[in-house]
């Protein structure tokens, strides 16, 4: 699958470049993966080399969200919530296994994974996750910024009435979409 | 250890208050007929011999199969006589009701908040009985033995088909 779309201009190219290194970060936490996360913000570590080291805790300020640690249903709503109060184009990374899939918690109040209620573009595999695996996820959401594929970009294309593929909605592996109409919102 | 604790709920309370005692590894129990239980719970915070000021913890076991269905744990310590004891209640399934400890150890009121949300007994008395771990919208009580354990219950979900 291509995404060759998605050069539609030289101006995308260098906004998307200019959006990749200035990265500002909700890091919603909550278990014990925010550890990890204060070591890769730290001087150790130091995520400020790749253009990411301003933590903002407001949702409005941010246009990356880190989710760190276990979901549960009740926080669902509140996370939810939380990203739509995020400005477009926004990224979502989901730090750990819990995040991800729900890791080893299978049961009633655990969250399956954060990409429930939201979209999910970088997943961090871990209990937790080592430092230098948050910087390869993020070093990879940068690629991903500069192709233009994360899920807020292609909505906001989606919205702008460009002709999307199907595949780019959704990954190949879950059922596409019927008409991968523009979304009212 | 807190043999005299067994002694002194035995010789106040009838057999029929008090329907078993034990000891097993050193940690005494009380098997409590339920219309007993604030009585006995007060009893032993106010008895000046075993004088139980504090609440440890309070639970539920679900003896699923048996009867009575649910027992009401109670573990209880005297901070100045250093002596601890174990209180049960057995509630059946169609009529889980006991009363409240929170006029007996204000500390009741939670861990009876949590009983309540996760194995469904009420507690007769109790000022504020809501679920506490669990959302308002959630229906059955997830730690009874018969509910599915994978069973989710979701607030929220994303929109299938969008890009978002």
């Amino acid at each position: 699958m291509g995404f060759e779309f998605v050069y539609s201009s030289k101006l995308e190219a260098a906004v998307n470049w200019a959006r990749k290194f200035s990265l500002f970060s909700y890091p919603f936490v909550t278990a014990c993966c925010g550890m990890e996360y204060m070591s890769t913000a730290a001087p150790k570590y130091d995520i400020a080399r790749f253009g990411s080291e301003f933590p903002r805790f407001s949702p409005r300020q941010a246009d990356l969200l880190i989710i760190v640690g276990t979901i549960t249903e009740r926080q669902g709503p509140a996370l939810r919530r939380i990203y739509e109060q995020m400005c477009e184009p926004k990224w979502v990374i989901a730090f750990g296994v819990c995040a991800s899939t729900g890791g080893f918690y299978q049961n009633y109040s655990t969250m399956p994974g954060a990409d429930q209620v939201v979209p999910v573009d970088v997943y961090i595999p871990g209990c937790p996750p080592r430092p230098e695996q948050v910087l390869d996820a993020l070093v990879m959401l940068q690629e991903r910024i500069q192709r233009g594929e994360g899920h807020s970009q292609i909505a906001l294309r989606v919205d702008q009435g460009y002709d999307v593929p199907a595949t780019a909605i959704r990954p190949v592996s879950r059922p596409a979409p019927a008409a991968p109409a523009a979304k009212g919102k | 250890m807190a043999q005299l604790v067994l002694d002194r709920l035995l010789a106040q309370f009838s057999a029929g208050e008090i329907i078993k005692t034990g000891s097993q590894h050193g940690n005494e129990w009380a098997r409590v007929r339920p219309e007993a239980w604030a009585a006995v719970a007060t009893f032993l915070r106010d008895d000046p011999s075993t004088a139980m000021e504090m609440l440890t913890d309070l639970t539920v076991v679900d003896r699923f199969g048996d009867e009575p269905r649910f027992d009401v744990v109670v573990h209880l310590y005297s901070v100045s006589k250093k002596h601890r004891v174990r209180l049960y209640g057995g509630v059946p399934e169609e009529n889980a009701i006991i009363d409240t400890l929170v006029p007996v150890w204000p500390g009741a009121n939670w861990p009876e908040r949590e009983a309540y949300d996760l194995y469904g007994v009420r507690f007769k008395g109790h000022p504020d009985l809501r679920r506490l771990l669990m959302y308002p919208e959630f229906v059955g009580h997830p730690l009874r033995k018969d509910y599915p354990k994978e069973k989710r219950q979701p607030l929220v979900r994303r929109q299938t088909g969008g890009a978002d």
